[in-house]
């Protein structure tokens, strides 16, 4: 295959994964690297910087789009980033010493359970919690734009959602993802935050969350310009396309056949961290 | 007279959530069209000088000092290399989250908070660490 074949597959390929991703909500970047790994034979540590510049892109993109909407909280989201983005350089330093096996096994548990968790109900039982001591002194709680005029959120058990995000940094730092799933987790979850409000503000982190590694990434050489120039633009344009139709398309189906899709190329990514050679 | 019914007196200079919300999303979105030119110029020029070499991805290599230092991604970007341009354009990509970093210190000192501006502080201390330290 020569350079220009491969740029159209890869553009083509990382168009399809940012608009199943964006029409989802599941993030683009979770199936690059196992696209570009096992489908187009690329090494990981190249896959992984491609993918890890691909997030920026789209997660700058539509925060752009969510902070205008009143829905995404700056502070909640500011604090967080503390973590994350320790969690993304401690990522990025275990990546050089970590085994590739190891790294592609890791890949292939968080996507299964990525898809398990995009499986289960939101919560969505009205929320009325009395305010955390913590969080009232961070300034955490606000309010958010319902269908009835603005609602607000006391945010509880700071420490524990603090803990998880230092976790998202460092999948994100190792794997070159988003760790959307996992921030939405440690937020609605755990921080009993509204899960409109929780996934925007997710979206708003993403980008200074890999910005973090994405330093470390590009002055150890895993960022090739001729692998991240269709990947980037790929991913960008799919996500757009995605955001746009999202209103009228009808997801629930196409949710459910993109989870088995990233549970099959999981275990896949699995097989070959445990059986292929790297 | 005016229709404006909030108390705000010069709307353009105090300093909201909401204002600093909306700046942000002008930031990224700047940043991130920048970028994207600047990165699918640069892919056509190296598609018009390397479309018909072969690929090789299966190989990890690193990439050579030209790709990833910024001082010398700058120097292959003037000098017309595609693969340059593409690089000046990814870094032009990862600055914007800092550069929409570094405005929000600014804007929570004008909120008066500083609490907050501490905090993004040290976020801005880890991106730069990142981005010029070549830590590790």
């Amino acid at each position: 295959m020569n350079v220009l074949e491969f740029t159209a597959l890869v553009f083509v390929g990382s168009l399809a994964a940012g608009f199943l991703g964006s029409l989802t909500g599941l993030g683009g970047g979770v199936i690059l690297v196992p696209l570009l790994t096992i489908f187009f034979k690329v090494d990981i540590r190249y896959a992984i910087g491609a993918s890890l510049v691909s997030v920026i892109a789209t997660s700058s993109g539509a925060a752009a789009a969510y902070v205008r909407e009143g829905f995404s909280n700056i502070r909640i989201g500011m604090f967080l980033e503390i973590a994350t983005t320790v969690g993304a350089l401690t990522g990025a330093f275990l990546a050089a010493i970590i085994p590739l096996k190891a790294i592609a096994i890791i890949f292939g548990v968080v996507l299964v359970y990525s898809a398990y968790l995009s499986r289960r109900p939101r919560s969505k039982e009205s929320r009325s919690l009395s305010p955390d001591a913590l969080a009232t002194k961070l300034n955490l709680n606000g309010s958010f734009p319902d269908e009835d005029g603005p609602r607000s959120y006391n945010v509880q058990n700071v420490p524990t959602g603090f803990s998880l995000m230092f976790g998202a940094g460092a999948l994100s730092g190792l794997l070159g993802i988003g760790s959307g799933a996992v921030k939405v987790l440690a937020m609605d979850q755990a921080m009993k935050i509204p899960f409109k409000v929780s996934t925007t503000t997710s979206n708003f982190m993403i980008g200074v969350t890999a910005a973090a590694s994405a330093g470390v990434y590009l002055s150890r050489g895993y960022i090739d310009p001729g692998l991240a120039m269709p990947v980037m633009l790929g991913v960008l344009l799919g996500s757009m396309l995605g955001a746009t139709i999202l209103i009228k398309a009808e997801t629930k189906i196409l949710r459910v056949v993109f989870s088995l899709v990233i549970v099959i190329l999981g275990l896949q990514m699995i097989y070959k961290g445990i059986f292929g050679h790297f | 007279m005016t229709t404006e019914s909030k108390p705000k007196t010069h709307a353009g200079e105090t300093m909201t959530d909401e204002r600093m919300e909306s700046v942000i999303g002008m930031v990224l979105r700047i940043g991130v069209t920048l970028s994207a030119l600047v990165v699918l110029f640069g892919g056509i020029v190296y598609l018009f000088r390397h479309g018909l070499s072969p690929e090789d991805y299966r190989n990890f290599r690193g990439e050579p000092a030209d790709y990833t230092k910024p001082s010398a991604i700058l120097r292959s970007a003037i000098t017309f290399h595609g693969r340059g341009i593409i690089q000046l354009g990814l870094i032009i990509l990862i600055a914007t989250p800092v550069v929409r970093v570094a405005f929000s210190i600014w804007a929570f000192l004008a909120e008066r908070d500083r609490l907050y501006a501490a905090f993004t502080l040290f976020v801005l201390a880890i991106l730069l660490y990142s981005l010029v330290g070549n830590p590790f």
